[in-house]
């Protein structure tokens, strides 16, 4: 039997949980599987492609390559848990506007880095947005279309201050 | 079960149907409540994983197979009710090797069950017994008399030739007499989602779900390995995450697995590759080697060319026929050639099979004929441009094949405003004359996608769309094509609620299930719009016509050819499309001469599309096509050595990302096609045909070097150059 200390506890997406089986199970079957949060996708399942990129205390990190323990005490956010945060909902507005998504299997990652750079700077020049993100790939788009629809939401952002 | 897809934003539909609209899908992506293959579960469910083959050819002995837990199951041929082969175009692959084994990553047997870990701990306690067999490694080896015979009596699974005017005497006329080989590499297509089945046997019917191209495909599949009849078999799309052709084929035989599976477990049976395994065993892009042989008279015009195509089909013979078709009917380029002879082999060789992708055999043959055009003009000193125009096929004129185009090329206004916006005149010769260590090139490739299915295919298939209307006013679409990013969902209800003059939302189009939809045919050879959508726009006029008279009503339309075509199938000559979409691309790039990488700087294309449904669902497909054909150019790299490809993993092999994509600029210009809707022609894989040419021949413009070869690896360039010093 396992004590309250076995558990793996973390914040997920404003919620305090915990996770009882093992600690070196990967963060993204964890979200997943025990939490049913399928916006994280699996696209490599060796940290390049981005697919499964989720927030850890604010950053953006490829759930895959990340044992479950190491979220102990942290904070997690998946697109799920942003749905109703007003600056995810102005870059799904201009991801939409701009004709960034096609087969979308890429952009909950893609959503989740985009976020994670806006909190950091509110005004990234385009090598800014390019770097950003450079570890999540999209096979449809060609990328132009995602860096338009990040400097869209930027300047929305900057109307709505 | 229906999966109601999403909730469709409202949107009225512009007047003018090319002006863009926002996609219906993009929402739900965007947030996560999209669900793909890997996020449904159902009670009960088991997982699979295969064990595949790691020898390119050999007889499997025995295998021994460890005690299993309870709960856990070995799927193989035993499990296969019906015949044991997946039938695409002929009966060949197996759903799971029998006594042999023919390329690495084959699939010999599933264990099922309820623990992924577990499943892994039995699949790692599993030991095939081989006897290995000289295996056929590459296409010189296959088609060399001595080695070993694979595949009937000259290792081809087809041979084909054809030819048009007489070749013999204008090569016995000509003043001068250029030749070229031309080879490309495997591309690999990296849909972000890789490839997933799910497998439920209920009631005495199997139900397939998964991330598929062709429903209708996997239907047919399934009936003949399960000796099922076809009332018993459901196959339903879900959410495909990207596909590019690779999803055409190839779900089939993971269809066929899983419904297997959970036939013998009575389970549901879930099965989803993991990247690795999708790079080992899915097909590719055939690798090609192309020889022309080209006569030039007394001016300098091409009189004449000999083509031959070889591509590597790999192991099994797949849709290598038709691919290289495509091929073969890419020959000539865009260019009018009164003499010309073709020969195209598919090779069989034992590596992971080659299949459907994005351009369906026709890169190969355009980055070839491009770079013809440009090393010929080279050797006779005029500028690429110039020599390519006087070239130029115009309407009237008769294609490769015979075929007559009756459609006007505008390709002359298209180099035009391309190079106003590029200014590649002088651009090309300001960069010939450049020294220095860090150089600039332009290049330029000009090519066509023939719009539909090869020949007679659309008649073959006669691909059925019906559209139905409730007592509520809301439509339905009723199609087997499936939205796997291209924005079909988008498209084909635009076109209804354009034509019915309703706003977007009233018009429902969910995922194709094979109980609900007819079969208009596959998701495949840039057909959806024009062919699909063109059955659509006739069923909204018909209902259109009848709105008002009938609250319930359903109309459907088969496809039929128009009356012109003519194609005969054996001689290979007539009109190998209904009609063409044609392109532009200019590629500026810079190239160190000191490390020899490559960065492409900027990009300007023109496309003739007809008219375009969505300018900016178009330019997603115009974007995306271009940015992976610039893969394919310089990054892709992926090679086999002893039958095992060398880049297997997703670390390995390089695609593009946001630090690598130059700026593209696209435009479009209005060609409309009488019997597509609202005029549109075929827009999906065009994109990508004319970026690997337009590096390339930039690529020569910088460093005045002949290439022969994609992908441009820093490694060959440095070669190249050290060679001519």
């Amino acid at each position: 039997m396992k004590s309250q200390n076995d558990k793996i506890t973390f914040i997920l997406n404003g919620e305090k949980v915990s996770y009882a089986g093992n600690p070196m199970d990967r963060l993204v079957d964890v979200l997943r599987e025990n939490f049913e949060f399928t916006g994280v996708k699996e696209g490599c399942g060796e940290g390049e492609c981005g697919a499964c990129s989720v927030l850890l205390d604010g950053k953006n990190v490829p759930s895959c390559i990340i044992p479950v323990a190491t979220v102990q005490n942290k904070e997690i956010y998946t697109v799920e848990g942003l749905r109703e945060v007003k600056m995810f909902q102005i870059l799904v507005n201009s991801f939409a506007d701009a004709g960034a998504v096609q087969c979308g299997f890429c952009t909950p990652g893609m959503m989740i880095s985009a976020y994670a750079l806006l909190q950091s700077n509110n005004n990234p020049t385009d090598d800014e947005i390019r770097e950003a993100i450079s570890g999540n790939f999209c096979r449809c788009t060609g990328m132009n279309m995602i860096i338009e629809a990040i400097k869209l939401a930027v300047n929305r952002l900057g109307e709505t201050e | 079960m229906i999966f109601r897809t999403m909730s469709v934003q409202r949107q009225n539909i512009p007047d003018k149907i090319s002006d863009a609209i926002n996609r219906v899908d993009a929402f739900d992506k965007c947030t996560g409540k999209t669900k793909y293959i890997n996020d449904f579960k159902f009670d009960g469910m088991l997982y699979a994983k295969t064990l595949r083959s790691t020898r390119p050819r050999a007889k499997i002995k025995s295998i021994h197979i460890p005690e299993l837990p309870d709960g856990y199951y070995i799927v193989d041929k035993n499990d296969v009710p019906g015949r044991n082969r997946v039938k695409i175009l002929i009966y060949d692959q197996p759903f799971f090797a029998e006594d042999v084994v023919n390329y690495i990553g084959e699939p010999i047997l599933l264990v099922v069950g309820p623990h992924r870990e577990k499943i892994l701990h039995i699949l790692s306690q599993i030991e095939v017994n081989y006897e290995d067999l000289e295996p056929v490694l590459t296409m010189d080896d296959a088609l060399s008399a001595d080695s070993p015979r694979i595949f009937g009596r000259d290792n081809c699974f087809v041979d084909y030739k054809y030819y048009k005017g007489n070749p013999e005497k204008a090569f016995a006329n000509a003043q001068k007499i250029i030749q070229r080989t031309y080879r490309t590499g495997y591309q690999e297509h990296i849909y972000i989602e890789p490839q997933g089945v799910i497998g439920l046997f209920e009631d005495g019917k199997i139900k397939v779900y998964g991330s598929i191209q062709c429903p209708y495909y996997v239907k047919r599949a399934l009936a003949e390995g399960l000796d099922f009849d076809e009332d018993k078999i459901r196959v339903i799309q879900v959410a495909t995450g990207g596909a590019f052709g690779g999803k055409e084929e190839y779900p089939s035989i993971i269809a066929g697995q899983v419904a297997f599976a959970s036939i013998k477990t009575k389970r549901p049976v879930k099965l989803i590759l993991d990247r690795k395994e999708d790079i080992i065993a899915t097909t590719k892009r055939h690798p090609s080697i192309t020889h022309y042989r080209t006569a030039l008279d007394e001016n300098n015009n091409i009189i004449a060319m000999d083509v031959d195509i070889k591509f590597n089909a790999g192991a099994y013979a797949g849709l290598s026929d038709v691919v290289l078709q495509r091929g073969m009917f890419s020959a000539a380029g865009v260019y009018n050639v009164p003499n010309i002879i073709v020969r195209g082999r598919a090779v069989c060789t034992n590596n992971v099979p080659a299949g459907a992708f994005r351009g369906f055999g026709a890169p190969q043959v355009f980055f070839a004929v491009e770079s013809h055009f440009d090393e010929i003009a080279e050797e006779i000193g005029e500028n690429p441009l110039d020599f390519r125009m006087r070239h130029i096929i115009k309407k009237g004129e008769r294609t490769s094949t015979g075929g007559i185009l009756r459609q006007e090329v505008k390709l002359p206004q298209m180099v035009e405003r391309v190079n106003e916006l590029s200014h590649i005149r002088n651009k090309w010769k300001r960069y010939s004359e450049q020294k220095g260590s860090i150089r600039r090139g332009i290049g330029i490739s000009m090519f066509y996608h023939g719009c539909g299915f090869t020949g007679k295919g659309e008649e073959i298939i006669q691909g059925k769309a019906t559209l139905r209307k409730y007592p509520d006013g809301k439509v339905e679409i009723l199609v087997s094509n499936v939205e796997m990013g291209q924005g079909a969902l988008t498209a084909l209800r635009k076109i209804v609620a354009r034509t019915l003059q309703i706003p977007i939302q009233d018009v429902i189009y969910e995922n194709p299930d094979t109980d609900r939809v007819p079969d208009s045919g596959p998701t495949v050879a840039s057909r959806t719009v024009m062919i699909v959508g063109g059955l659509l726009k006739k069923c909204a006029e018909e209902m259109k016509s009848r709105w008002n008279q009938q609250d319930k009503m359903e109309i459907s339309r088969v496809y039929k050819h128009p009356d012109y075509i003519q194609w005969d199938q054996e001689a290979m000559c007539g009109d190998a499309y209904p009609t063409y979409s044609w392109g532009i691309n200019v590629v500026e790039i810079k190239v160190d001469t000191i490390t020899y990488e490559i960065t492409p700087e900027k990009v300007w294309a023109i496309f003739d599309v007809g008219i375009p449904i969505d300018e900016k669902m178009l330019r997603g497909q115009f974007d995306g096509g271009i940015v992976q054909g610039l893969g394919y150019a310089y990054m892709e790299i992926m090679q086999s050595s002893n039958g095992k490809l060398i880049q297997d993993s997703i670390t390995d092999y390089i695609i593009p990302t946001a630090n690598d994509v130059p700026e593209i600029v696209s435009e479009t210009i209005d060609n409309p096609y009488e019997y597509g809707p609202f005029g549109a022609k075929c827009a999906g894989e065009l994109p990508f045909v004319g970026a690997a040419p337009a590096l390339a021949s930039a690529v020569r413009n910088a460093l005045h070097t002949e290439i022969s070869q994609i992908p441009i690896t820093p490694e060959m360039l440095m070669k190249i150059c050290e060679k001519n010093k």
